[in-house]
């Protein structure tokens, strides 16, 4: 079973490498083929999911290690696999969603000429995924890490011929190569700590290395987390990245590739468990993050954007559970996949609509489109009751133990973390209605768009609306499949431990009052979006809205903090190179060799006698000095 | 005693003349044979340098496969060759190189109207492609010399090739006053490099006379080293560290470090895209292959004691060249403060004085020398289309030629370390090596990962994305040629990424072998585990 997991990874890599050197003989069926190896890949992780069900449950780490990759003196980088309960269910998820929009994309891409590089860059983002999350070592884990943000660097500029995707492609990179200082220097640290960086021993020798070392490896992944993971404080690439076609906004910027960062904390735990005090910047950094999220995502018209700002906001949730420790872990990666079918599928839901109305994104030119687009309208209904945890879905469930997990850290700070966090939830049920009502409900507010024509919505080619199908059934059964009798938390349990917390609340009052907020929360928006004509034009709004449509001032601050001081250092060192250091050492040669008086000479044909003449006098020097000394 | 090393040498030498001496490239079959016998002397050379690599053995003595032929007597000199790891690394790279450079510069010395005051004749063609095979052969010299004052002639030669190729060839995309920049180029480099030489041979004359007191009257290295580490030959710590600063005063300024970089953006620039590649991928690659070689072997102790400053000038050097790449609006010369940044990375791990940081220093060279290359050829072949080295003169390049773009795509995230790509090997352990012993200059010189992808990634963003440019709408995409260029280079990119074993086998005794000259070994973790290879369990 073993040799299974590399080809986990290889089966989408090949159809990279196929799709993308393959040139346009593949153009007819490259897209088939592409989602065809994703579900290999999707078959190879039920196979090995099967094996590992029938094994006792501490038995199911398996290893796999093909060869050793950078060998020097001490430091052993392989190229080894671990599979285990933890990094199967990534597994699972990645390949699962990863066919689904495989198979949305040949609908959604299907007037595309360059349709088949898509696929390649899809299939490329399948394997660095599934080489993130099967790696058994940091260095191997960095490769999965920066290949993952390298696809997603040539999604999200799919359109290059935008200057706007390009720029946020760009910026996604950059901002995420600020994450990833944090991962290089916690697998240095690791190494100088342990000698080693493989997850195995690195987790077994933590106890020895001391707190304040631990505390830094955890800080700096969690670096890298908010870089991955658009926590704040670098967040701000998140919205911009949804310039992508949307079925990468499903995948990548939603279900898989952004959830890394809480994959990457869940498996370190052994350093956080250790480390108290990185784990409280971990559950600050969710909590900010996700109550910014929420905010953004209430002001945002452009139905991705809010979508992002929401995907933000879900993230701060699973970031929150994962700094909680070992009371938190199991929620964490529980909401990661109930949030992968249902958020995936709200974007997919999103696609449909843009595809229906000419590419259209902003809300105030939808609604009423329920009756056009049923199958949509259904499924993302279905999405967004599991994303405010309407009682029974997916969401419900999940998000609830989050916020239970959040009160049973206990004292003051459970407080503060759980009251943000129903604040959250009733934020959340806000801004998700708000979608709801001005792309489904209300009356046609539908635009020509720029060459004029107007939008003729219907619903989208099956192709499309079987994968909106499916995530719509895992956001409705997933959450009370997991919680049922415990599966998902003890299913893990061997990976990331697990601790009932002491809550103040019973869990029944945290449901009660979630429940309430979230009735609140939708109650305001129908009476905002629902009871009264939404404007074509966005109102002025409230000194806050106005902030939270501009993403709370981040790119500003961004600006004033780093871009404008930035580009004043590189101009002024252009300048200083050329006049200071150049001029400094160009003064110096002319006043030795007359360079200056010779240049206009060099021009006119005299260059070789004078180089000749230079190296003429070397040798002469070096003959002379050597005969000086046997004299 | 075999001839191999002389052979490898010899070959690219002899092949120098006889290009020169071909019949006047006045037709263009002429030009063709000329520079198809050009290509087949490297092609040679570097089945030669193959041979070299497979008959060394990893496991055997320091210096392999050595020559010796007295040639000064009466001062100990003797025209001796031999390769240890590190060495065979370089001339590989070297002879791989050499190749794709004649080739990608197939039309680079055609007598096309050349701008006036640039050395033009007849035999252009013949010179351009003799001239780089002559640097072939002193490279290979410099790489495989066990003489110090052989080293230090061919190291000094290697100029004057080096100097007609920047200042005869330029890349036809300058604008009026370009011949002038051309030899403003030229002087500036031949100044910089023959400074430095001579206060190197000041230091290799003071070293032979400290030898000879002492009576070792040789240049040989292994011998100096030898007696140096028993403490036969005891050079006083003033005098050592004169004759330090002599050396690497010289090699400081090849390799460049910052503050003596300021030649390279101007020969880069400059010169043609081949001839840029020649200088950033291979010539200056003797610079950190000496301070590896000769200031560490030679000189420990000042070594060590010079180890934090040039430290300190490295990390200029890699923040100070990424920031000047962000700012640059040429092509060229973007790549080439690239470049200075890099080599502030190789400079690092080779006085970290680790053995993650020295092999990753030794990879560096190589993985450097191939991906830039990648990266400046692409860059060189674009530049040849729309005749201008200007970023502002480029725009939506993807569109029109995206097999162009997407190797300039690879090139750049080669050059911004990607992992998976052989840059990112070296990258890391070249960090990792400086982190063990000096952690907060591994920390600051991380931050280089950022600037590195800023500079690759707006470079990309301008030259190719959005709406495509007048005067790009009707460039063709890469020809055949083009792409048996670039195709070798970014399959090995991707190999030396993913599997870089080959090579660390080769490297690694040779960097045990420099670090025990130097009587330093790796910091060990403060908890260590135990060592394991990934542990198997069925």
């Amino acid at each position: 079973m073993n040799s299974l997991i590399p080809l986990l990874v290889a089966a989408p890599l090949a159809g990279a490498a196929l799709l993308l050197l393959g040139g346009r003989r593949l153009d007819r069926f490259g897209h088939w083929l592409a989602t065809l190896l994703a579900a290999t890949s999707f078959g190879f992780g039920l196979a090995l999911f099967a094996d590992l069900l029938g094994r006792p449950g501490d038995d199911r780490t398996l290893h796999e290690t093909l060869y050793s990759w950078i060998p020097v003196n001490g430091f052993q980088a392989d190229v080894a696999f671990q599979l285990d309960q933890l990094s199967i269910v990534f597994v699972l998820l990645i390949s699962g969603v990863g066919t689904l929009i495989h198979l949305y994309s040949v609908g959604y891409m299907a007037h595309d000429e360059r349709r088949r590089r898509f696929f390649g860059y899809l299939n490329l983002f399948l394997a660095a995924m599934l080489l993130l999350v099967l790696a058994d070592n940091y260095l191997l884990l960095y490769v999965g890490w920066e290949g993952v943000g390298l696809a997603s660097y040539l999604l999200i500029g799919f359109w290059q011929h935008k200057p706007s995707a390009a720029t946020a492609a760009k910026k996604a990179f950059l901002v995420n190569r600020v994450g990833d200082i944090g991962l290089s220097i916690a697998i240095m640290l690791m190494f100088t700590t342990f000698g080693s960086f493989t997850f195995g021993p690195v987790f077994g020798a933590a106890g020895d290395a001391g707190e304040s070392r631990l505390t830094a490896i955890g800080l700096m992944l969690l670096l890298a987390a908010c870089g991955k993971s658009a926590q704040v404080p670098l967040q701000s690439w998140l919205g911009d990245a949804m310039e992508g076609p949307t079925p990468v906004s499903a995948l990548i910027h939603a279900a898989t590739m952004v959830t890394a960062g809480v994959y990457l904390i869940t498996r370190s735990s052994a350093i956080f468990n250790l480390a108290p005090d990185a784990q409280l910047v971990v559950v600050v950094v969710g909590t900010v993050t996700l109550l910014y999220g929420a905010i953004v995502g209430c002001a945002k018209d452009d139905i991705k954007k809010a979508l992002a700002g929401s995907t933000m906001s879900q993230i701060g949730y699973m970031i929150l559970a994962a700094g909680l420790g070992p009371i938190g872990y199991a929620f964490a990666i529980m909401h990661l996949v109930t949030h992968g079918f249902f958020k995936a599928g709200l974007f997919l839901g999103a696609g449909s609509v843009m595809h229906g109305m000419n590419d259209e994104v902003d809300m105030r030119h939808f609604g009423g489109l329920r009756k056009y687009m049923p199958i949509t309208f259904v499924t993302f209904g279905l999405g967004y009751l599991a994303i405010i945890g309407f009682p029974g879905l997916s969401g419900f469930f999940s998000k609830d133990k989050i916020i239970e997990a959040a009160f049973a850290k206990g004292g003051t700070e459970g407080w503060i973390l759980g009251t943000c966090a129903l604040i959250g939830a009733a934020v959340t049920a806000f801004y998700m209605t708000r979608v709801m009502l001005m792309t489904f409900f209300g009356e046609k507010r539908w635009q020509p768009d720029a060459e004029g024509h107007q939008p003729h919505p219907h619903e989208s080619p099956s192709t499309m609306t079987l994968p909106m199908i499916v995530l719509a059934f895992g956001s409705v059964f997933a959450g009370g499949l997991f919680v049922y009798g415990d599966s998902f938390v003890n299913w893990l349990e061997p990976v990331t431990g697990h601790a009932e917390g002491d809550s103040p609340l019973t869990p029944l009052t945290v449901t009660l009052i979630t429940t309430a907020l979230m009735v609140v929360g939708v109650a305001i928006s129908y009476a905002m979006y629902g009871r009264s004509p939404v404007p074509v034009e966005a109102p002025k709004g409230s000194l806050l809205t106005r902030a939270a449509r501009r993403d709370l001032m981040q790119d500003e601050i961004n600006h004033a903090v780093l871009v404008r001081p930035g580009t004043g250092l590189v101009a002024s060192l252009v300048f200083f190179d050329s006049k200071a250091v150049d001029g400094f050492v160009n003064g110096l040669a002319a006043t030795i060799g007359g360079l200056s008086g010779r240049l206009r000479r060099m021009q006119t044909g005299f260059v070789r006698s004078y180089a000749l003449s230079m190296f003429g006098g070397t040798l002469v020097l070096v003959a002379t000095t050597l005969l000086m000394r046997s004299v | 005693m075999s001839y191999l090393l002389t052979a490898t040498c010899a070959v690219p030498a002899a092949g120098a003349v006889l290009t020169a001496a071909l019949p006047a490239g006045t037709t263009d079959a002429r030009r063709r044979t000329t520079k198809t016998v050009a290509v087949a002397v490297s092609a040679a050379t570097l089945a030669l340098a193959a041979l070299v690599a497979v008959r060394f053995e990893p496991g055997g003595t320091r210096y392999q496969l050595t020559e010796s032929y007295s040639w000064i007597r009466s001062f100990g000199i003797s025209f001796s060759l031999g390769v240890d790891g590190i060495g065979v690394a370089l001339t590989l790279l070297t002879a791989v190189l050499v190749p794709l450079v004649l080739l990608a510069s197939w039309h680079d010395a055609d007598p096309a109207p050349a701008p006036e005051g640039t050395f033009e004749n007849r035999r252009r063609t013949q010179g351009f492609f003799a001239l780089i095979l002559a640097v072939e052969a002193m490279v290979i010299v410099s790489f495989l010399a066990t003489d110090v004052f052989v080293f230090y002639v061919f190291f000094e030669a290697m100029l004057i090739p080096m100097y007609f190729l920047i200042g005869g060839f330029g890349d036809r995309a300058g604008g009026a006053d370009s011949a002038a920049q051309r030899s403003y180029a030229a002087v500036k480099f031949l100044l910089y490099n023959l400074l430095g030489g001579l206060v190197m041979l000041a230091a290799v004359i003071g070293l032979y006379v400290i030898g000879q007191n002492q009576g070792f009257a040789t240049f040989d290295l292994p011998t100096l080293t030898g007696a140096i580490a028993d403490g036969k030959l005891v050079i006083d710590p003033v005098a050592q560290k004169a004759l330090f600063l002599g050396f690497f005063f010289a090699f400081a300024v090849k390799a460049p470090l910052w503050p003596l970089h300021t030649w390279l953006p101007n020969a880069m620039g400059e010169a043609t895209a081949g001839t840029a590649v020649l200088i950033t991928a291979v010539v200056d690659k003797v610079g950190t292959f000496a301070m590896l070689r000769f200031c560490l072997g030679l000189f420990p102790d000042a070594s060590k004691t010079f180890a934090p400053a040039i430290l300190v000038l490295s990390l200029v050097s890699i923040v100070y060249g990424a920031l000047l790449a962000v700012g640059q609006k040429d092509i060229k010369r973007l790549v080439a403060y690239a470049s200075i940044s890099h080599f502030g990375f190789i400079i690092m791990g080779i006085f970290a004085m680790t053995s993650q940081g020295q092999s990753g220093a030794t990879l560096y060279m190589v993985n450097h020398g191939i991906s830039t290359a990648a990266w400046m050829l692409v860059a060189g072949f674009l530049i040849s289309r729309r005749g201008s080295r200007l970023i502002a003169d480029y725009g939506g390049g993807q569109k029109v030629a995206p097999v162009l773009a997407g190797t300039f795509l690879i090139g750049g995230l080669a050059t911004l370390s990607l992992p998976g790509l052989a840059p990112f090997v070296s990258e890391f352990l070249v960090l990792v090596g400086t982190f063990t012993r000096y952690p907060v200059v591994g920390i600051i010189a991380t931050f280089g990962i950022v600037l590195a992808a800023l500079y690759a990634l707006v470079l990309y963003q301008r030259t190719m994305t959005g709406p495509v440019k007048e005067g790009v709408r009707h460039l063709p995409d890469l020809k055949l040629r083009e792409l048996a260029v670039v195709t070798p280079l970014v399959a090995l990119t991707i190999l030396l990424g993913v599997y870089p074993k080959p090579l660390t086998d080769i490297v690694n005794p040779a960097v045990d072998a420099t670090l025990s000259q130097v009587h330093q070994t790796d910091p060990a973790p403060a908890h260590p585990v135990a060592a394991t290879t990934g542990g198997e369990q069925k």
